[in-house]
C-alpha cells in the first residue's frame, strides 16, 4: 500500500481539501457580499416602485432608482396594534426601517405568530408581528402612496409582491409580484402588466369597511372585483386570499383604519 | 494546438456528445431551457465548472487516496459551483434568481462527475481543463438549440425580443404552452439524438436482445 492511500495520507489529504475550499469559499462570500447586498436592495426597490406605478423595466434606466426610492419613507407598521413604531419600541426591538426584513423574520418565535388554521387563508402559517410599509407625502404632509407587501401561498409556492393604495388608503394603485413559482405561461402571468394594469382604480373595502375586493373567474366589472387568469384557477384564488387576508383585521386592516381615521 | 488537444476539445460537441451520446444531464437540460437567455448563462456556468473542475481534480489526481476519491472530487465541484453561484449573484442578479436552484445542482449534473471521474484521473490537467471545456460545449450546443425552440414556440420571443406576435398583444400566434413545461424538452433531446444518430449512424447502440416474433398460437391460449 502507498503512502497516499495510508490511513494518515488519506487523513491529510481530506484535512487539506477541506482547509483549502473553506478558505476559498469563504474568501469569495465575503468578498462578493456588498454586491450582492446590494443588488437585493436594487431588487426590492425597483419592484415597490414598479407596484406603485413609479417604474417600468423597459423605460426607467437603472440609475434612477436610487433617485425614485428616495420619495419612500419606509415605516415599520405593528399588525395588532395597527400603529406605527415609534423611536424608542424600534430601538428596543432592535429594527432599522431602512434595513428590516420581515420575510427573514417570518419564522423567529421573537416576531411572529403561528396563525391557526381558519385564519390562515393565504396559507403562511405564521404571520410577521411588524411589516414595513412604504409611504409617499406630498409638500403639505398629505399621503400619496401607500405601498404594502402581501404574500400568500399560490399553487407551486408562496407568493411575495407589493400592493400600492392611494392615500385614501381604499384605491388601489397597481400591484406587483417579485418572487413566485407559478406556472410559466399561467398562473405566472401574475407579473404580465396585461393583468396587472386590471388592477388600479379598484377599491379595497366596501361601504361598512369589509374587504370587498376579489379576483373572479370571468368578468371583473365591478369596482371591487379583478378577473382572474385564464386557466390559473389556483393561482387566482391565491391572490384573492391573500388581499382578504392583508387588507383584513389580520393583516393591514387596523393600520389603513387609523392612518385614515376611518 | 496538437491534434490530439484539438480532438479533446472538439469531439464532445457532436461526435461524443454528453446529452446525445452519454444521455448526461438531461435534468438540468430540461429546467433551464424555457428562455434562451437563462440557457446561455447555464451554458457558461457549466463550461466553467466543468473545466476547472477537471483541471484540479487531475492535478491533485496523484495525491488523491482511492478511498475517498469520489468525494474530493466533490468537494473541489461544490466548491467552484458554489463561487459560480455567489459570482452570479454579484454581477448577474436578475439570471441568477430565474436560475435559483439549478446553479447548485450542477453540483450533481452527470458531467461534471463523470468527466472527472472518466478522464481528469487519468490525464494531465491541461488536456483535462480542454475536456471540460469540449463537454461544456458539447452541452451547451444541445442547450442552445433546445432553448431556441421552447423560446421561440412558447413565447414567440428570442432573448426576450418578440419575433413572433402574440395574441394576447394583438398580434398573429397563439404560443404553445407545452413547449414552457419540461416534458416539450423531453421531446426535443429525443428529436436530436434522432437526428443526431440518423447522420453519424455509428452511435447508434446495437439491439441488446431481440423481440421475439408474435406467436398468433400462442397468443389465443
Amino acid at each position: 500500500m502507498s503512502s497516499k492511500d495510508s490511513v494518515g495520507g488519506t487523513l491529510k489529504v481530506a484535512l487539506l481539501l477541506c482547509v483549502v475550499c473553506s478558505i476559498f469559499i469563504s474568501s469569495a462570500a465575503v468578498i462578493l457580499k456588498p454586491l450582492q447586498e446590494a443588488n437585493k436592495t436594487l431588487d426590492r426597490n425597483k419592484n415597490i416602485l414598479a407596484a406603485a406605478g413609479m417604474y417600468d423595466a423597459a423605460v426607467t434606466p437603472e440609475s434612477e432608482v436610487a433617485d425614485l426610492f428616495a420619495q419612500f419613507t419606509p415605516r415599520i407598521v405593528d399588525l395588532d396594534a395597527g400603529e406605527f413604531l415609534d423611536e424608542t419600541r424600534l430601538s428596543a426591538l432592535g429594527i432599522d426601517p431602512a434595513t428590516y426584513d420581515q420575510r427573514a423574520v417570518q419564522n423567529a418565535a421573537e416576531f411572529s405568530d403561528a396563525l391557526s388554521g381558519e385564519e390562515d387563508i393565504a396559507g403562511l402559517k405564521r404571520r410577521v408581528r411588524y411589516a414595513t410599509v412604504y409611504l409617499v407625502s406630498d409638500a403639505n404632509g398629505e399621503i400619496q402612496d401607500i405601498v404594502l407587501p402581501i404574500s400568500g401561498y399560490g399553487l407551486w409556492g408562496t407568493m411575495y409582491g407589493y400592493l400600492a393604495l392611494e392615500g385614501d388608503g381604499n384605491t388601489v394603485k397597481g400591484i406587483g409580484y417579485y418572487d413566485q413559482k407559478e406556472t410559466p405561461g399561467l398562473g405566472g402571468e401574475v407579473v404580465n402588466p396585461r393583468w396587472k394594469a386590471l388592477w388600479p382604480g379598484k377599491q379595497v373595502y366596501d361601504q361598512n369597511g369589509a374587504v370587498a375586493l376579489s379576483v373572479v373567474k370571468g368578468g371583473g366589472q365591478g369596482i371591487h372585483q379583478v378577473d382572474g387568469l385564464s386557466g390559473a384557477s389556483l393561482t387566482s384564488r391565491g391572490v384573492d386570499n391573500m388581499i382578504e387576508f392583508w387588507m383584513g383585521p389580520m393583516g393591514f386592516g387596523p393600520f389603513l383604519d387609523n392612518l385614515t381615521n376611518r | 494546438m496538437s491534434a490530439d488537444t484539438k480532438s479533446i476539445l472538439l469531439k464532445p460537441i457532436f461526435a461524443n456528445n454528453p446529452i446525445g451520446l452519454q444521455i448526461l444531464g438531461v435534468c438540468s437540460a430540461l429546467a433551464v431551457t424555457t428562455s434562451l437567455k437563462v440557457a446561455l448563462v447555464m451554458c457558461v456556468a457549466l463550461t466553467v465548472v466543468t473545466a476547472f473542475s477537471n483541471f484540479f481534480i487531475s492535478c491533485v489526481r496523484n495525491y488523491m487516496p482511492n478511498s475517498i476519491r469520489i468525494i474530493v472530487q466533490m468537494t473541489i465541484i461544490a466548491s467552484l459551483v458554489i463561487a459560480v453561484d455567489l459570482i452570479l449573484q454579484a454581477f448577474a442578479y436578475a439570471i441568477s434568481k430565474q436560475l435559483s436552484v439549478f446553479v447548485g445542482l450542477i453540483i450533481t449534473n452527470c458531467i461534471v462527475m463523470g468527466r472527472a471521474e472518466a478522464f481528469a484521473m487519468k490525464n494531465p490537467p491541461v488536456l483535462s481543463f480542454m475536456d471540460g471545456i469540449g463537454n461544456g460545449l458539447g452541452y451547451s450546443v444541445v442547450l442552445i438549440v433546445v432553448g431556441t425552440i421552447r423560446e421561440l414556440f412558447g413565447s414567440g420571443s428570442l432573448l426576450g425580443i418578440q419575433i413572433l406576435p402574440l395574441i394576447s398583444n394583438g398580434g398573429w400566434y397563439q404560443p404553445n404552452g407545452l413547449m414552457l413545461l419540461a416534458p416539450s424538452a423531453f421531446f426535443i433531446i429525443g428529436f436530436l439524438i434522432w437526428a443526431l444518430r440518423s447522420v453519424r449512424t455509428e452511435q447508434t447502440e446495437k439491439d441488446e436482445f431481440r423481440i421475439a416474433a408474435h406467436n398468433v398460437a400462442e397468443a389465443s391460449h
